[in-house]
């Protein structure tokens, strides 16, 4: 038995990139729950927000790089970032302005809100398209490994090595910081409690002259910026391509719904229940079974499913929780 | 989930003058050609034909939203059910893959399923220890459904695997694969409506939505079934072929006769039997659809619709209800599937793309008026003709709009991505419809 190979076999190709991997769903997951909590409506529009937060800041970084700006060992576009956030949380609110206001005030039928981001999916999705086309782009700069498969297996004579991509510990640590904000902010300012006060009680909060306009702009703009940091993330740890961002949207919303709709903690939570799931249903075993029952050779990959059906997962694990806990493990809110 | 739709009068002219202007745009389409319409009745028939399947699929999205307020967002996945019918059905027999597995699947398939159906009884009937007792009975079961299941798809995809590699079919007339898309959406159906017709609107949005994703994972790995993503190709066709028919000296005399060439008469000719089968599918199921409406069955799913509290306490079953509606509306989704696969002659999953195949026909019902039958079927063809057509007319409009720009990187970038123009048209004809006429073109009556 070598449990020292195998933790560090579990840590290399389950616990890291399963991490970094629910830091980026939480962010995505935070984004979706804030809209439910304060606009009532699933938001389908929400992975092409990410792709066209992405867009913008990978165009910023190239012009940056282009007059030889970069940030050292870190990716350029950790300083492309700000533009890309502005420029998605101008045209979110633009289209609140232009699409969603019309039915909050007529207090249309939530699913009617659902139905225009479908709208605004498709708009965004071409608007993307437009900016920077169809193609996989990778816009990952800096040093590419904080620990890489030689120097740990020379620094701890093991046989197993461990590398660690610099983009998974900038989502992790990024991840923690934007949480810690966004939970500060919810929690101690005025603007935070006011949209945690709109959210548990849309009357009592206008009663109480909170105005909900104001809640609303500010609830766009923080789920613009989450959607951005969380696409860009994502975009640095794997690679950039529009379709994928729609494709993402499902693990999204299932962290969102296992952690409960509009509970920020919740989707927090959601976000790495699907990633650890995923991957561990996804990952072949048999390297760290090997090193634990040595002799022991099973006939298989010790796989349980395929890679190909990573997104089947989340959505098992969301049916799972839906049916034992209807709105989610933190008590969710349905409208 | 109410939707407080309250019908109002409207022009009873208002559909068939709709279906007029369709027409007339059907007509430039096969007649002029310039800019904008290419002039080609092989197009313009392929267009329509295209239409009439998605008007098939946005009848059966109608049938779940407009009868009975039922958000589906996993279309695509019940039209790629469909789309396995024709090649189970109507592909010449593998030789040697159901020797090599064929039993063993179907075997593991049954010990899968009985495993589920145990569980579920066990968490019923068990009081104590439920929880410990469901777990082994999953654990178990998925050892033994994947050591019967996992040798049998080696088996069944080593045999001939270049050609084949899969079970091949029972080679079986095509038009009987409809009917079976039809079954296999809709049992399908019965299972993903038992497990999420029980969640609210926006829950079940986003459940079905998965389903969607996950029907299609499958069908794209699971070679022993469809190919995956290697493709089945030639299917049988239940019209003639363009060859034959370029070979017959009558149809090439009956061609000439009436000006056209045979290759471009026989390409008029197969789409012309194509509609034809089309229109007798799609027809007959407006007809039961429309029957159904003005029944009492249909006045009580629109009851439903409309206040389910109210519906729920004069003794309806509203969760049995749904459950009916959401089978019947993806049996016709299956049987579309089926018609497209059958027309195309291949079966590619990789093509299966929501955002064409789910999110499209949502703009379609929604644009020709949820709750019409008629209102569907106008939209579907309408929408299909604009997304094919917009892919003309977007680099047109923007070759007019950037001719003041000089020539250089920004034109031609704007130039190359006119292609994506369709999205942000579909998007912008969705939300018009949605804010100025929310109850769509045809509206329900």
């Amino acid at each position: 038995m070598d449990i020292l190979n195998a933790l560090v076999a579990f840590l290399n190709f389950v616990f890291i990139p399963a991490a970094a991997y629910g830091a980026q769903l939480a962010l995505g997951a935070l984004g979706v729950t804030l809209v439910y909590g304060i606009l009532r409506f699933s938001n389908f529009a929400h992975g092409d927000t990410m792709a066209f937060g992405t867009a913008v800041t990978i165009l910023v970084t190239w012009g940056l790089q282009a007059i030889g700006i970069s940030f050292g060992p870190l990716p350029t576009a950790l300083l492309a970032l700000p533009f890309g956030i502005a420029a998605t949380a101008a045209l979110v609110l633009l289209t609140d302005r232009a699409v969603y206001r019309f039915y909050r005030v007529k207090k249309a039928a939530p699913i009617i809100l659902v139905m225009a981001s479908v709208g605004v999916m498709f708009l965004m999705n071409g608007i993307t398209r437009l900016l920077i086309g169809v193609d996989e782009q990778r816009f990952s700069d800096g040093t590419r490994f904080v620990m890489d498969v030689r120097t740990f297996k020379a620094m701890t004579g093991l046989k197993e090595g461990l590398a660690l991509k610099t983009t998974q510990v900038l989502t992790v640590v990024v991840a923690m910081i934007v949480v810690w904000a966004l939970f500060r902010f919810l929690n101690r300012t005025k603007s935070g409690k006011a949209m945690r006060a709109y959210s548990d009680n849309e009357d009592l909060a206008l009663l109480s002259g909170i105005d909900p306009e104001k809640v609303v702009r500010m609830t766009w703009i923080i789920a613009a910026s989450l959607a951005t940091i969380a696409g860009v993330l994502y975009g640095l740890d794997k690679a950039f391509k529009p379709f994928n961002y729609f494709q993402i949207l499902l693990p999204i919303f299932a962290a969102a719904i296992v952690g409960g709709l509009g509970n920020p903690l919740g989707a927090i939570a959601g976000g790495f229940v699907v990633a650890f799931s995923e991957v561990a249903v996804t990952y072949p075993w048999l390297k760290v079974a090997r090193y634990l029952f040595p002799g022991w050779e099973p006939e298989g990959l010790l796989q349980l499913l395929g890679t190909e059906y990573k997104f089947a997962v989340s959505f098992v694990i969301l049916i799972a929780v839906l049916l034992f806990k209807p709105t989610g493990l933190f008590r969710g809110k349905s409208v | 989930m109410s939707t407080n739709r309250q019908a109002a009068a409207s022009n009873p002219w208002r559909a068939p003058i709709l279906f007029a202007v369709l027409a007339v745009l059907f007509i430039l389409e096969g007649t002029v050609r310039n800019s904008m319409f290419s002039g080609s009745w092989n197009t313009a028939l392929a267009i329509l034909n295209m239409g009439l399947i998605s008007a098939i699929t946005a009848l059966g999205v109608n049938m779940q939203w407009g009868y009975a307020g039922l958000f589906n967002v996993g279309v695509v996945g019940f039209l790629a059910l469909g789309g396995v019918a024709p090649v189970l059905i109507s592909l010449e027999p593998v030789e040697g893959a159901w020797q090599a597995g064929g039993a063993r699947i179907l075997i593991a398939l049954a010990v899968g399923v009985g495993t589920l159906a145990l569980a579920t009884q066990a968490w019923k009937r068990l009081k104590t220890g439920r929880g410990l007792a469901v777990l082994v009975i999953l654990v178990v079961g998925f050892v033994v459904y994947r050591g019967l299941f996992d040798p049998a798809v080696d088996a069944i995809e080593s045999n001939n695997p270049a050609r084949h590699g899969n079970l091949g079919g029972l080679g079986l007339p095509v038009l009987l694969s409809w009917a079976v898309g039809g079954i296999f959406a809709a049992a399908a159906a019965w299972a993903v409506g038992k497990v999420a017709l029980g969640l609210r609107s926006d829950y079940l949005a986003i459940a079905t939505l998965g389903i969607g994703e996950i029907i299609v994972a499958v069908l794209k790995n699971e070679d022993w079934l469809a190919r995956g993503v290697k493709n089945v190709t030639s299917i049988p066709r239940p019209v003639p072929y363009e060859i034959d028919l370029q070979q017959n000296p009558e149809f090439v005399e009956f061609a000439t006769r009436w000006g056209f060439s045979a290759a471009e008469a026989s390409g008029i000719w197969v789409k012309l039997c194509y509609m034809l089968l089309f229109l007798v599918v799609l027809l007959t199921i407006i007809l039961l659809a429309e029957l159904a409406l003005k029944s009492p069955w249909g006045r009580m799913m629109r009851a439903i619709r409309d206040n389910e509290t109210a519906a729920e306490a004069m003794g309806k079953d509203v969760t049995a209800r749904h459950l009916q509606v959401f089978i019947l509306g993806s049996a016709v989704i299956g049987i579309a599937g089926a018609m497209m696969i059958t027309q195309d002659g291949l079966m590619a999953p990789v093509s299966y793309n929501p955002l064409r195949y789910t999110f499209l026909i949502w703009v379609m019902v929604i644009v020709g008026g949820s709750g019409n039958n008629w209102g569907a079927v106008l939209g579907a063809i309408l929408i299909w003709f604009l997304w094919i057509k917009v892919e003309v007319w977007g680099p047109e409009l923007i070759g007019l709009l950037t001719s003041p720009l000089p020539d250089g990187g920004l034109k031609e970038h704007l130039m190359d991505s006119s292609a994506h123009m369709r999205f942000i048209a579909m998007g912008l004809v969705l939300l018009l419809v949605l804010r100025f006429a929310p109850r769509g073109l045809v509206p329900e009556n």
